[in-house]
């Protein structure tokens, strides 16, 4: 019996853990020689979507969905890595005995999980997920698998997310039972935020949304990808003279813009946050929201048991956030599960 | 219960006074009874419902959800009622009205006790997240929204066209869920009558006085009264019951006992000033504080924190209305009374005499000396008006200390302030053998916080300072170079042991901001103590 020095594994544990398993700069594939969503700059680096904690700049050779690359490319600029190989869902490609599969995850525009093949076992690393209908991105593939890695960023029971239509229909009716305010929408820049503009579209929000400069550009990839985002305009980065009242409308902005002095220019605004964090309210008194809006790119507690169930993984793995209770629960279960305690996810502003 | 629910979602997201108000008033306006009722008892004194909540729902949960998961989740929720409310697995089935207030209250009040844990499992059945975490904070005591019984009370007044006093008169002569008081603001009935039971009296409050007002002020038409550092009440006694209620209307009776029974027997409203007094000498504020917010009173509070009432003003004298009689008048009678029937644990408010104002500001000027919080001038002529009416009382509170103190903290505000660093903590430099002496850095300790006596131009230009001055952040708060003094003013400065400092300040607030004073100008330490 050889087993890698480097592995973490006990005897008692799952094969693949020869293969596959966490170093500092994330969770490493040994004989294929590459990382996927490292936090460091590395030489081959499989990059599971765009959000920033998952693709960095500086890798030497980075393979992802040619949204993943243009999304890169787009917020880091040209050469934020040696080489892009793009590779399209349901495509495979082989190094050094590795099989490598992308399918859609559900989370994001691009997002996708990847499947791993290699000594008869396959390991499904998902990145971020999410179960739920999302008009902006193709939805999650379910792959069965022996080894399942998975996220845990809302693993505690107390998380159930909120029918997310009905969240737009709520902040809907709030701008139109106060127009006398301006109604600030919080949301992470890529995702979330052509996320809630499609839901409000669905909902039959109509008016023009006006967007904070930062959401600006991500918005606009989304409509060249075919995604149509009706009536927006970009608020202008100074005031400059003339006032322009925008009371009654509907404003987006990064989470971090709620609070800070680029909002003074509203007079009275009503905010709101969408965000999985909302379902607490005690983080929702912390952001001092006046709407707390509960949705989420990220399964839920109830999506997260029941993927795990349905890939009949033999065994589970947990990479970032709330991993002790997701594994106290695979226990009851009586599915083998560890968490790989990574670093560098950061999942605050989702 | 889905009304409800909505109402404390609501309430508990917006900080604005303002719309809360209008929140509670739209709810109480457009509510059926009795449901209105009840929600306006939980808002207010509470529900006539009392459980062993935390023990029911312990062994309610211990059949559906794991040990650990319970305690992973209630450390990350922080609150045992919404923690419940969110693990509650969702039963609801179509068609399943969910239960309104009214029902629940009732079901609650009148289900033997070993059939509540049923009924509770049932209800949370019936109801999403929203409805069983009212429904857990309904039973729980006071659903914390941010509202004071006092301002659901400005509410209902707001609701009906009327003054909040017409409330308050009223408040002490209704239960919940106050059938009589809405049959009245709708017009469909009398104005309750309390009958034999003792009720609140809005009081009459005084403005704090201002240099203008001294020219038109005559000596010969004021009394002057010491003013008292304790909390304002107002006993009310008749035949068979007496209570004592504070200056919002709220029953304090039951924590103060001693008081309840020196007035067996009288029948008086009076108005008065509550202290702590041990061997003929008032106690400092601090003590009081033992004796405030408890609802049972052990006997060794009784005995170390012994209770007191100064009164100062007779309302009411067995039956009769005194209030519209002069002040001059009803002191009179105050006097004859208590001559004749002093309570014990009572004396009169002694009144300060003075022939011109140059001599009441003499008499003023040794207040903090005496360890007075300073005068009240009363006009002689005035009956005794509900609220804050302009031209009759006025309080001259003692000057206040002041210290410079350096900017050390700055916190964001809410509401309209949300963008703002807002909220300063500022410090004295350490200059004692206590500190660390080993390090030649001199160093700060923070003495105390506040958020007013500045300007909306001022409050632009201290946020500017702090964005330019941060050190480092923590969430909303920014730690900020030793850079700038305050001068802080406050009332007073007080051994605290739950602050690092040792010493906390009473009402401080920003007198100044001294941009031009170098920051290892600013006091010290030592100078603090010299104060206690």
């Amino acid at each position: 019996m050889q087993t890698s020095p480097k592995s973490p594994q006990s005897s008692k544990a799952h094969p693949a853990g020869r293969w596959l398993y966490p170093r500092p700069e994330g969770l490493f594939c040994e004989p294929g020689g590459f990382y996927v969503d490292p936090n460091k700059p590395v030489d081959k680096a499989v990059i599971t979507h765009g959000h920033a904690d998952h693709a960095r700049r500086g890798h030497g050779a980075v393979l992802a969905t040619p949204e993943t690359i243009a999304i890169m490319k787009l917020r880091y600029g040209e050469d934020c890595a040696g080489v892009f190989q793009h590779i399209d869902y349901g495509q495979t490609v082989s190094v050094n005995g590795v099989n490598i599969r992308i399918v859609p995850a559900g989370h994001i525009l691009g997002s996708a999980q990847v499947v791993l093949e290699h000594n008869a076992t396959r390991v499904v690393v998902s990145g971020d997920y999410k179960r739920v209908f999302d008009p902006t991105c193709e939805p999650f593939e379910l792959v069965p698998c022996d080894v399942f890695v998975t996220e845990a960023t809302f693993a505690l029971p107390v998380f159930r997310h909120e029918p997310a239509v009905k969240e737009a229909r709520r902040l809907i009716e709030s701008v139109r039972q106060q127009p006398e305010r301006t109604h600030m929408l919080g949301v992470y820049g890529l995702g979330k935020c052509q996320r809630m503009i499609a839901l409000l579209r669905q909902a039959g929000f109509e008016e023009t949304i006006h967007l904070h400069g930062a959401l600006v550009e991500l918005t606009q990839f989304y409509e060249q990808r075919g995604f149509t985002m009706g009536s927006w305009r970009p608020i202008g980065k100074d005031s400059s003279g003339q006032r322009q009242d925008y009371a009654g409308q509907l404003v987006m902005c990064p989470p971090s813009a709620i609070s800070d002095r680029w909002s003074r220019r509203f007079p009275d605004p009503a905010t709101a946050f969408a965000s999985g964090w909302m379902r607490v309210r005690g983080r929702a008194r912390q952001y001092g929201v006046e709407l707390p809006l509960i949705v989420s790119d990220h399964a839920d507690w109830p999506e997260l048991i029941a993927t795990i169930k349905e890939t009949g993984a033999e065994e589970v793995w947990v990479t970032h956030g709330r991993e002790d209770a997701l594994v106290h629960q695979l226990g009851l279960m009586g599915i083998p599960a560890r968490a790989l305690a990574l670093v560098g996810f950061d999942d605050e502003g989702e | 219960m889905q009304r409800f629910a909505n109402l404390l979602d609501n309430l508990a997201n917006t900080q604005s006074r303002k719309r809360k108000l209008a929140l509670l008033a739209d709810y109480l306006l457009n509510t059926m009874d009795p449901d209105r009722g009840w929600t306006l008892a939980a808002l207010t004194d509470g529900l006539p419902i009392s459980l062993p909540l935390r023990r029911i729902l312990h062994d309610l949960l211990s059949d559906t959800v794991d040990a650990e998961l319970y305690r992973l989740s209630r450390d990350y929720v922080g609150d045992t009622a919404e923690t419940v409310s969110l693990l509650w697995p969702e039963r609801q089935s179509e068609g399943d009205e969910p239960p309104t207030i009214s029902a629940l209250v009732v079901a609650f009040k009148t289900t033997p006790k070993e059939r509540i844990p049923d009924l509770l499992a049932r209800a949370l059945d019936r109801l999403d997240i929203s409805g069983r975490f009212a429904l857990l904070k309904l039973l729980g005591g006071a659903p914390r929204v941010g509202v004071s019984a006092r301002l659901a009370k400005t509410a209902l007044a707001q609701a009906f066209n009327h003054e909040v006093s017409d409330i308050e008169e009223v408040w002490h002569a209704v239960d919940p869920p106050y059938h009589d008081l809405f049959a009245w603001l709708t017009g469909k009935g009398d104005k309750p009558d309390p009958g034999n039971r003792p009720t609140f009296r809005p009081m009459m409050l005084a403005h704090p006085i201002q240099d203008e007002d001294w020219p038109r002020l005559e000596p010969n038409d004021l009394t002057a009264e010491w003013k008292w550092d304790g909390i304002r009440v107002q006993i009310a006694a008749t035949a068979c019951e007496m209570r004592l209620f504070s200056r919002t209307g709220d029953d304090i009776s039951k924590a103060f006992p001693e008081i309840a029974s020196a007035f067996i027997r009288h029948h008086c409203v009076l108005d008065g000033e509550l202290l702590v007094v041990r061997n003929a000498e008032v106690a400092p504020f601090n003590d009081l504080q033992q004796r405030l917010n408890r609802k049972t009173v052990s006997p060794r509070q009784l005995r170390e924190f012994p209770a007191h009432v100064r009164v100062y003003d007779l309302l009411f004298e067995d039956g009769e209305d005194l209030r519209p009689l002069p002040f001059e008048e009803r002191r009179a009678r105050l006097e004859a009374w208590h001559a004749r029937n002093s309570p014990p644990l009572t004396d009169l408010s002694q009144t300060v005499a003075f022939t011109d104002f140059a001599e009441l500001s003499q008499i003023w000027s040794g207040t903090r000396k005496d360890g007075i919080e300073g005068l009240m001038l009363k006009r002689k002529s005035s009956p005794y008006l509900a609220g804050r009416p302009k031209g009759h009382w006025w309080k001259w509170k003692r000057a206040p200390l002041t210290l410079d103190c350096v900017l050390m903290y700055a916190q964001r505000g809410s509401g309209k302030r949300s963008s703002y660093y807002s909220d300063y903590t500022f410090g004295v430099w350490i200059d004692d053998s206590s500190a660390s002496a080993d390090t030649s850095e001199p160093q700060l300790v923070p003495v105390g916080k506040a958020y007013s006596g500045f300007t909306d131009e001022d409050l632009l230009k201290l946020d500017r300072f702090v964005r330019n001055n941060t050190i480092e952040r923590f969430g909303p708060v920014r730690s900020v170079a030793p850079k700038l003094v305050f001068e802080v003013a406050f009332d007073d400065v007080q051994i605290s042991s739950r602050h690092k400092s040792g010493v906390a300040m009473r009402f401080p607030r920003i007198a100044r901001i001294r941009w031009d004073k170098p920051a290892n100008e600013a006091d010290t330490m030592s100078a603090v103590r010299a104060l206690l």
